[in-house]
Formats: structure tokens, sequence, C-alpha cells
């Protein structure tokens, strides 16, 4: 039965995939991949990476659309006729049916003696509850034994945010007084808006609870971060980027994002002064699990304050790109 | 022959979204459907990867008492952060486009061209 569900959402994937290469709407392309990412996320849940579910359906489902549409409506909804390349096609095929000749020596799936699963990964499915003292592994993993790697990983979505400000943040004019009609057209769906208000709240509550149960169910800082900041998007799309803007001091966001990695790094620092290795946590307290609890709550707090902020700058930049334009 | 394709679907599918996504990266003008493309390409490598990662009748690697079966939860570390990673490098993709579009007033890549070489 898992298998024939397994199947059934990856052929819903392979047709929406060819439905978003065909269409030339954008619009509609768009509310494709928004149902494309809801799909991978009921796949990875099906294939018990809750975690990995959890993220793409906020991410894929949520976010990236919303990007997407703001995008459009700056860039022009309808692509160019154009004709279809059969040089492209031709090469695109053969280099599928080399990679699918090539999966016929992979392990079958769900085997559990594929090499992946014989190396390194028993060790922390069997050590991880007495090393961390956490039941969810995939936390222990990423904040504990790989933390150095979730450090690089927190740091490149700081630059990514810098980099979307650096290009689109100095805008010409002043922005703060925009008039915010695009966004703003929202606002006289009654349903929406009391709906969306109720929402909201529970929303930001849900992302804490996330946050701080990460390490005994599925969640973490990445997951609450970008969960918050759905929240926060949410409300700008109803009632404006102004609106936003007057809640939450954009200056004190753009500092959260910088503080969050900066608090990532200090615990890094602080470790190798008790003398164990950069981001090894066992110096903390007295014993190695509390310890690992302590530099593990305190990074993923690190890392869910980053995502969050930068999420919101992002989206916060792109809506007041699209006033601008719209003025002009 | 049909245990062969039990076995290997995901990976097939896969393959299929990652070769959909790389034709609309190379055949298709309009940047934003590029960016469109990529990201079908990257999901589809996220899905490679999950697919690795399951076990037949392994639990999700969330300790429990009397459990000793577990998914790899290493491939979902990787997927998870590669996820958000994703997002945030799409989004400067969206900002390149978005200034594209204000220097060219046009983001489709044959009309871009001819500005830069009128000829």
């Amino acid at each position: 039965m898992e298998l024939f569900i397994d199947m059934m959402l990856l052929s819903m994937l392979a047709v929406t995939a060819l439905a978003i290469a065909y269409l030339k709407d954008l619009f509609a392309v768009v509310m494709l991949a928004g149902i494309y990412g809801l799909l991978s996320a009921s796949l990875f849940a099906t294939m018990d990476a809750v975690d990995v579910a959890f993220t793409e359906a906020a991410v894929g489902a949520g976010i990236f659309p919303l990007l997407m549409l703001v995008a459009l409506s700056i860039t022009g909804r309808y692509e160019r006729s154009r004709r279809v390349s059969w040089v492209a096609l031709a090469l695109v095929s053969i280099v599928g049916i080399l990679l699918i000749i090539g999966t016929v020596d992979m392990p079958p799936f769900g085997s559990p003696d594929a090499p992946a699963h014989t190396h390194v990964a028993p060790r922390y499915i069997e050590q991880s509850g007495e090393e961390i003292g956490i039941p969810n592994i995939v936390t222990s993993v990423l904040a504990s034994y790989r933390a150095f790697d979730t450090f690089g990983e927190v740091a490149v979505v700081f630059v990514a945010g810098v980099s979307v400000l650096a290009l689109l943040g100095m805008a010409p004019g002043d922005s703060r007084h925009g008039t915010d009609r695009s966004l703003n057209s929202m606002r006289q769906h009654k349903v929406l808006r009391v709906v969306s208000k109720i929402l909201i709240p529970p929303i930001m509550l849900f992302a804490l609870y996330v946050q701080f149960h990460g390490e005994y169910g599925p969640g973490g800082g990445f997951q609450a971060g970008v969960i918050f900041a759905a929240a926060i998007i949410l409300y700008s799309i109803l009632f404006g980027v102004g609106a936003t803007k007057k809640a939450i001091n954009q200056g004190l966001v753009r500092f959260l994002a910088a503080f969050g990695l900066l608090l990532y790094g200090i615990t890094g620092v602080l470790s190798l002064l008790t003398g164990e290795n950069y981001l090894g946590y066992n110096g903390f307290a007295e014993t190695a699990t509390n310890a690992q609890h302590i530099g593990i709550l305190v990074i993923e707090l690190g890392v869910g304050i980053t995502v969050a902020a930068i999420m919101i700058v992002i989206f916060v930049t792109f809506s007041d790109r699209l006033n601008i334009q719209e003025k002009r | 022959m049909t245990a062969l394709v039990g076995d290997l679907y995901n990976y097939w599918i896969s393959m299929v979204l990652m070769m959909i996504g790389f034709y609309i990266i190379i055949a298709q003008g309009n940047l934003l459907k590029k960016i469109i493309g990529l990201n079908l390409f990257q999901t589809s490598v996220f899905i490679f990867y999950i697919s690795t990662g399951m076990v037949e009748g392994g639990a999700t690697p969330i300790l429990t008492e009397g459990t000793v079966l577990y998914s790899n939860p290493l491939p979902h570390v990787l997927i998870l952060t590669a996820i958000v990673v994703g997002i945030s490098t799409t989004a400067v993709a969206l900002a390149l486009a978005i200034r594209i579009r204000e220097a060219y007033g046009t983001v489709e890549e044959r009309e871009i061209q001819e500005k830069n070489y009128p000829c």
C-alpha cells in the first residue's frame, strides 16, 4: 500500500512537472509549482522524512510561490511564444536515458542493506541516544555531530539575504511612503481578513512550538524560522507591506538576521573556551547530555532567528520594489 | 520486470523530473521560467536523496522504545538544510531577474541578446 501511494505521488509529480514545462501563462506555472511543492512534501512524509516534509511544505508550497508571484507582477505574466527546441529535446532525452540505465545498478528502493545504510548512519542511530540524549536523530546530527556544516548553511542563507538587499534594497526614490496599492487590494476581502487574523497568532505559536520541540519531535530552527516568516508574510499580503513595516521595525529584522548567525558562531567560540572543539558542547554543563541540550537549544535558536529574519527581509525587499515600479 | 519497476520507480521519476527541469533551463527563454526549471531540477535531487535514505519497514528517525529499524537520518539532514538554502539562492536569482527587467525592459533571453548586440 505504501509503495502504491509512493508511486501515485511520483506520477502526479511527473504530470505536474510536464504541465509546468508546457504552459506559457506563468501565473498558472507558479500555482502548479506550489502544488508540486505540496506533492513532494507528501512524498517525503511517506518516505519517513518528516523533518524534510515539514520544511518542504513551508518552503515549496508557501514561500517559493509567493516570492515568484511578487517577481511575476514586476516582470510580466506571459511568456513569449516559442518553438520546441528539438536539439535540446534530443540532448535531454539522451542524458535522461543514460541516467536511467545507470539506476539499474542501484540497490532496490527501501532495501535495508544498501551501501548508504551501512556506513556512518548506523553509528548515529545506535549512539546518538546515549551521546546526545535527545530522541530526534535528525536534530542530533544537524545541531551537534554536524553543527559546523549547519553553521555554513546558515551563513549561506544570511549571505543570500544580504545579496538580495544589495541588488534590490538600495531603491531609487523613497520607498517608505509607498502607496501599497498592489498588495493592499486584498484588504477588501472580509473573509480572508478575518480568517487570517484568527490564523496568524496560532501559526506563530506553532512556529515557536516547532522551534523548541525540535529535539523531541520533527522540527527545529529551519522549519520554525520558515513558518514564523510565513505568518508575517501572510500579514503583509493582506494588510500591505506598509502595515508590516509599521508593526515590525525593518532595521531590527536586519539586525536579528545577523544576530542569529552571531549567536551560532559565539556558541562555537564559547565551546572552544571550555576546552572542547569548535561547537563541541560537552563543556557547558556537568553531564554530557545536559551540555548537549544547552548547545543544541542555543544554536537552533540562532538558526531560527536568522532564517525567519532573512525570509522577512527578502519578501519585504521584493514588495518594496513592486511598489516603486507601480508608482512610476 | 514488475519487481524492477517497483524497485527503481523512485529513481526513474526523479531522473525524469530532473530532465524536465533541465529542458526548461536550456530550451526556454523566459528567465523566470528558467528559475522554476532550476527549482524542479533541485527538487528532483531532493527526491533522489530521500529515496536512497528510505528503509523498507523502517521508522521515522526519532528514537522510541522498542524500535530497532529506522530510516537513514543522514540524507534527511542534508536535504532539510538544502531546501532552506535553495529558497534563499532562488530569491537571489529572482532579484537578479528583476534587475535585468529594469535594465532591459524584458526577461526574455532573445530580446536581451538583441538589445545587447543589435544587428
